[in-house]
């Protein structure tokens, strides 16, 4: 696990959001190390979605401010959170299925090689890139084969092999596990665990408390905007941290 | 906190797909190719005349005249989107091109002093450059088909108009644009350059029909830009799932409007080659065929909902067209059964695909 007095990649002080009446988000402090797998858990309109989206760029905080590698970041859009290092693998994966696993991962940024003044794509180079990054996330995917004809997992290795790409140093995931097969949840954690090895930082947005339980160093909850828990994960148990979810513990 | 995980994750119940299962061989380009050629080897059997090379020359001409709108059909429809202003944009930009060709070979018509000086007997009108005329009036035809090119793009990916709603009314905008510049007369191409428009247009190098040379370069640029660039990539993945395309910051409006404008640009250049080969541009002229541009596209494997298409399938639904009232002319077959025929072949070829689809 990475020491305390290592640089948090994300720090989060005072994060608020507004909409109109509605507030969505109060006073959030929150740290993520690296090579740390944060779960962030909270019932339905809790605040979990807003927190990822402001953290991913796609709004901005009324108040607070946000930190990332140590200096203070400002995004107005997906892309900016993006060029600084921070993916998301969202919950349908945004993955094109009429196109190839490679091309997935290189949606948006493909390799080319100029001849004169064309510049033409580089598959080959792709193909292999892709396929070292389906290997350190030991996931058996070929990069040549379309998205359309995958597994669950394959396709879940396919989206976090495109984090993986931009060598992102926090990765967001939105509920992955929510809706595959047993067998493929396992290779999802088993996906999480090879980027912590990286000391990639991951926060696991899910209701699944197994899942948070078997792969996460911490759990944050949420509640009514507001951060109710921030425990180490061998310091509390699921018990607590449904009644934290669900208000029958107020804080913890 | 390391977890009992670490297994190897191995994917031991997927196979490899096997060769004849990707690929053209599983595509509806596929076996519409196949069954074009059963078709062939029937024609050849049924009617002598068909394998004549005239009969070959004549066949190659008349699906290259739809041929070169339906790539850029194509092009709209991997988007997942639709063109139906394509028949009105041909007759729009030829129209355009043979007026602004007529207008600045009149001496004394707006501009023509630049271009053009009477011969020394006062009769005869000759060009001060040879080909400056054809150049600038070609110019002028795709620059109209740009103008509405954009006009579409911007409606559906910057207003977010439907591309059926959008086009449809661009239809009738065009076709009502054709009817107003020329007072519902249509135009000719006139004047000193006429005989090299003409010789563009309709004539041949080797035997080779012109708009043949043309659809074949043009498709051989679109087969490269398609699946080489990165537009062609994400034109590709718009179709496959904007959402997620936009996600990945692929530009996606300016991805679209540039489809649209390669589209309209497409039906001017198809509009211009035809007028040459009518000799005119009538104002009803290409009525309804943006029909038929569309037919050819979903016969040779375009998908409506976007993801799938390409210039051999583009091309492929053209000939299959042409083969078939071709053929029902030399069988004949009373031609009004054509379009019967075509409808019962585009439901034919989607039934197929979605036969094949659901036993893999």
């Amino acid at each position: 696990m990475a020491s305390a007095e290592a640089t948090p990649v994300l720090e989060l002080t005072g994060i608020g959001k507004e909409f109109g009446a509605i507030r969505a988000l109060h006073d959030v402090d929150m740290k993520v190390l690296p090579g740390e797998v944060v779960g962030l858990m909270g019932d339905n309109g809790a605040g979990k979605s807003t927190l990822v989206k402001i953290i991913a760029g796609n709004f901005r905080p009324s108040h607070g401010e946000m930190r990332f590698a140590g200096s203070a970041v400002h995004f107005n859009r997906p892309v900016d959170a993006r060029a600084v290092g921070i993916e998301v693998v969202y919950q349908d994966l945004a993955l094109s299925d009429n196109l190839t696993a490679a091309a997935n991962v290189f949606l948006g940024r493909e390799l080319k090689r100029k001849f004169g003044p064309i510049a033409l794509l580089d598959h080959k180079a792709m193909a292999a890139r892709a396929l070292e990054l389906f290997g350190e996330l030991r996931s058996e995917t070929r990069p040549d084969d379309l998205v359309k004809q995958m597994s669950g997992g394959q396709r879940q290795a396919v989206a976090i092999a495109r984090t993986r790409l931009s060598n992102a140093r926090l990765v967001m995931m939105d509920e992955p596990t929510a809706a595959i097969s047993v067998r493929q949840v396992e290779q999802v954690l088993g996906l999480i665990h090879r980027l912590k090895e990286q000391g990639v930082a991951v926060m696991l947005i899910s209701h699944r408390m197994p899942d948070v339980f078997a792969v996460c160093d911490r759990v944050i909850v949420m509640r009514r905007g507001e951060k109710r828990a921030d425990k180490p994960i061998h310091e509390t148990s699921p018990e607590e941290v449904t009644a934290l979810i669900t208000g029958a513990k107020e804080a913890a | 906190m390391a977890m009992p995980m670490e297994s190897p994750i191995s994917f031991t119940n997927v196979g490899k797909i096997r060769w004849w299962q990707r690929g053209i061989f599983a595509s509806q380009t596929g076996y519409v190719l196949l069954a074009l050629a059963v078709l062939l080897v029937i024609m050849h059997f049924a009617s002598p005349y068909f394998f004549t090379q005239g009969n070959i020359q004549n066949v190659a001409k008349n699906f290259s005249f739809i041929a070169i709108a339906t790539l850029g059909v194509t092009f709209v429809i991997i988007i997942g989107g639709i063109d139906l202003s394509v028949g009105s944009m041909m007759c729009f930009s030829a129209m355009i091109t043979s007026m602004v060709m007529t207008e600045l070979s009149t001496p004394g018509g707006l501009g023509a002093s630049l271009f053009v000086h009477m011969a020394a007997d006062g009769k005869t009108v000759l060009a001060n450059v040879p080909g400056l005329i054809l150049l600038v009036s070609i110019l002028a035809g795709l620059g109209v088909a740009l103008i509405a090119g954009l006009v579409n793009g911007f409606c559906i990916a910057v207003l977010g108009l439907s591309p059926f709603v959008t086009t449809l009314g661009m239809l009738s905008i065009v076709r009502g644009l054709g009817y107003v510049v020329s007072n519902g007369r249509g135009s000719f191409p006139g004047g000193p350059d006429a005989d090299y428009f003409y010789a563009l247009t309709s004539g041949d190098v080797l035997g080779v029909p012109a708009p043949f040379i043309y659809l074949v370069i043009l498709a051989l640029t679109m087969a490269v830009v398609l699946h080489h660039t990165s537009f062609g990539r994400h034109v590709f993945a718009l179709g496959g799932n904007e959402k997620a395309a936009e996600l990945t910051g692929i530009p996606v409006v300016r991805v679209k409007i540039e489809v649209y404008v390669i589209c309209a640009l497409a039906a001017g250049l198809q509009g211009i080659i035809i007028s040459g080969w009518l000799g005119s541009a009538p104002a009803n002229m290409a009525t309804s065929y943006e029909l038929n541009v569309i037919a050819a596209a979903v016969i040779g494997g375009a998908n409506l909902a976007g993801g799938i298409g390409g210039p051999l399938g583009a091309i492929v639904g053209c000939v299959l067209l042409e083969v078939i009232r071709n053929g029902l002319v030399l069988a004949q077959v009373s031609s009004y059964w054509q379009q019967t025929l075509v409808g019962v072949i585009i439901i034919l070829a989607v039934l197929v695909d979605r036969i094949r689809s659901r036993m893999t």
